[in-house]
């Protein structure tokens, strides 16, 4: 059962193709982390699920509803943080969540929601008191109110303290334990890693690259690859012998040999102790999600939290 | 479906955040007192009185028995009984029209010197009265001045005054100017505060994704709108109740208090909530709609018969007025409060019951909680 469907979606600002046909689908009870750099399109597309934009064309399901058509529906049924969440300045987070509470027509625990999302010291609190990672946190606490099925966090925690960030993750991982189904969207490729089951990669209105992390570093990286300390003629030496592809890294002295199979490790650690030659330090090493991603986007990610609009002006200039 | 539940939620959350902002309720409910207390203190007490400069140049007569008579100060001090007219006296060797410019005065009189020799031979002979068209205060002296030398010409020739007059106004009580002001200020409280309120709202939300975060929930825009009238509404009785017990308890002022009042204080702050909601989501940016919201409001501030009545403007201005909603407010409570005029105030009820449902369906049409 998937909570959404996302079938070829496409969405202009003038001419500027912030989404420009992307599918894919998100299980129920799956975390989906949407990744990229600004201004890639993912906000648009976030927005679009939430509906609080309408689509150019393309298919949208949110629990089997047209968010556009049945926003009402839908979102009785899902949760939403925008980015940078803002509230009534003069508002506490209790008073927030007991307004919450009577506009969906339900009852909640508040104390107990301000537990969840490690705010109920700062319960009677204004808003426009609180830190950041607070605002987010009361974000995260109304989100909760209707009990959705879907959660829908849109850069969570960009602009916070490392410590902010890490309480956040912390609240996100006890609601995927819950079994909701989480739609999340990142510039930060650890978060992406430490909370998503798989991630798309977005640049310029398009999908990438999607899968788990693993997926994406097999499919788009460079594998797994044994590093040996050593010199040119141990290289050769090992090249004779077995039947590996070897590289030899002369800046670095090392001998580099990508895996095919595991097995190889030893055939290659084997020719080396054969020749008799001086061998030292030994590593295999993998590309990181960090490496794929600047292949794959070729483009440096900026972390300034400029608005969605600014960003899709300044990368459509470029 | 409307919801009430949810209206009162969002009212709750809204009057609890508006307390809490000490500028919002300075602005809403101790300004428009301040007002009454600087506008009453203006304009009671003696304002009655004009000062005038004048000069007597009368160099008097001797009547049989070898007394000398000046007339000239004769007709200083009753013009000085007057109660409208309060006399200085300049020295007979200036200038005296040098001496008004030096005063930056424009109001006085000139005795001339043959006053009381042409007075008791029955000779015709003037008083100069200098005044400027641009006084408010030329015609009243002008006219005590008239007024006295019929009196003085009348008692020369033994004439009997006939005609006499008695001051009176069309209340039955006397009205001053503070009754006429205190509707008009309530008016000016029921235009500024929600307009400014919701002008400033609507962009700031719009700007702050508040209006995208509501749009999530259940709430409907025109339950976030209604919330905000019946808010604006209740703010502007508190206000009402005020200004009033200001009014009588500060300046003694007659104002009638009845229930036709009510249908003003729940459309006026309806029409202007909805009316700033409209300025604020057509404007661009919050600075667009703070131009915006100034351009609509100010003139209607004072074309509409605020803080000077209508009778005093021109022809065209008072036609420009009766397009003003505004001035269907102050009208309306003036008609209620200092006339006691039910017919017309009723007339005023109908036109401003439609021109508020226009707007206020126009703003929940217009404003938009989410972008295409």
């Amino acid at each position: 059962m998937f909570s959404i469907e996302v079938t070829d979606l496409k969405k202009s600002y003038g001419s500027l193709k912030a989404v420009d046909g992307i599918s894919f689908t998100v299980k129920q009870g799956e975390v989906f982390g949407l990744l990229g750099p600004n201004g890639a399109g993912k906000t648009t597309t976030i927005e679009i699920m939430e509906g609080l934009r309408e689509r150019d064309s393309g298919e949208v399901k949110i629990l089997g509803l047209d968010p556009w058509k049945e926003g009402y529906e839908v979102h009785k049924r899902i949760g939403v943080i925008p980015q940078e969440f803002t509230f009534f300045e003069k508002t506490t987070p209790k008073e927030a969540i007991k307004y919450y509470e009577s506009l969906f027509d339900v009852k909640v625990d508040a104390d107990a929601i301000l537990k969840e999302v490690l705010l109920d010291e700062m319960e009677d609190h204004v808003f426009e008191s609180l830190s950041g990672g607070q605002k987010q946190k009361t974000g995260l606490a109304l989100s909760l109110v209707n009990s959705p099925e879907v959660l829908f966090l849109d850069e969570p925690t960009t602009g916070l303290d490392p410590n902010a960030r890490r309480a956040i993750w912390e609240v996100i991982r006890k609601l995927k334990a819950k079994g909701k189904t989480i739609i999340l969207t990142t510039h930060y490729l650890d978060e992406a890693q430490q909370l998503s089951d798989r991630v798309a990669i977005m640049d310029h209105g398009h999908i990438v690259a999607m899968g788990t992390t693993e997926e994406i570093i097999q499919q788009h990286g460079s594998g797994e690859h044994l590093e040996i300390q050593g010199s040119q003629q141990l290289a050769d030496y090992i090249k004779e012998n077995t039947e590996l592809q070897v590289e030899y890294n002369k800046v670095k002295e090392r001998i580099i040999i990508p895996l095919k199979k595991k097995i190889d490790m030893l055939a290659a650690l084997a020719a080396a102790e054969q020749s008799g030659m001086h061998w030292g330090e030994i590593q295999t090493c993998q590309d990181s999600l960090d490496d794929v991603f600047i292949k794959l986007i070729n483009e440096p990610l900026d972390e300034q939290g400029e608005d969605t609009e600014q960003k899709l002006h300044k990368r459509g200039r470029r | 479906m409307v919801s009430f539940k949810r209206i009162s939620a969002d009212f709750k959350v809204f009057s609890v955040g508006y307390l809490r902002n000490k500028f919002g309720l300075f602005f809403g409910l101790i300004f428009p007192v301040i007002l009454i207390l600087i506008f009453g203190a203006i304009f009671s007490g003696d304002s009655g009185t004009v000062d005038i400069y004048a000069q007597n140049q009368d160099e008097g007569v001797y009547v049989p028995g070898g007394v000398s008579v000046n007339f000239g100060d004769q007709f200083l001090i009753a013009l000085n009984e007057s109660s409208t007219i309060r006399v200085i006296t300049v020295n007979a060797s200036e200038n005296f029209a040098d001496f008004l410019a030096a005063h930056s005065a424009s109001d006085g009189i000139v005795i001339p010197a043959k006053f009381s020799s042409d007075y008791t031979s029955e000779q015709p002979v003037n008083i100069t009265v200098f005044g400027s068209p641009a006084s408010s205060t030329s015609g009243i002296v002008s006219g005590t001045v008239n007024g006295y030398a019929n009196y003085f010409n009348l008692q020369r020739f033994n004439g009997t005054m006939v005609i006499g007059v008695t001051p009176a106004t069309v209340n039955t009580e006397q009205t001053t100017y503070i009754d006429f002001l205190i509707p008009g200020l309530i008016g000016f409280s029921i235009l500024t505060n929600p307009m400014f309120s919701l002008v400033n709202i609507a962009a700031d939300y719009k700007k702050n994704k508040l209006f995208k975060q509501l749009s999530l929930t259940p709430l409907t825009k025109m339950e976030w709108l209604i919330a905000k009238v019946l808010f604006y509404i209740a703010l502007s009785a508190a206000g009402f109740l005020l200004m009033v017990g200001v009014g009588i308890f500060a300046f003694g002022a007659h104002v009638v208090l009845s229930p036709w009042l009510i249908p003003f204080l729940i459309l006026g702050p309806m029409l202007f909530a909805s009316l700033g909601m409209l300025v604020g989501s057509v404007a661009k940016n919050p600075e667009t709609a703070g131009v915006i919201g100034n351009i609509v409001t100010f003139p209607m501030m004072f074309l509409a018969g605020t803080f000077f009545p209508l009778s005093m403007m021109p022809e065209y201005l008072q036609t420009i007025a009766r397009v003003l909603p505004l001035f269907y407010v102050t009208e309306g409570l003036n008609n209620v409060m200092v006339y006691n005029n039910i017919p017309n105030a009723f007339i005023d009820i109908i036109i401003l019951g439609i021109i508020t449902l226009v707007i206020f369906l126009l703003a929940v049409k217009l404003f938009k909680w989410r972008e295409d």
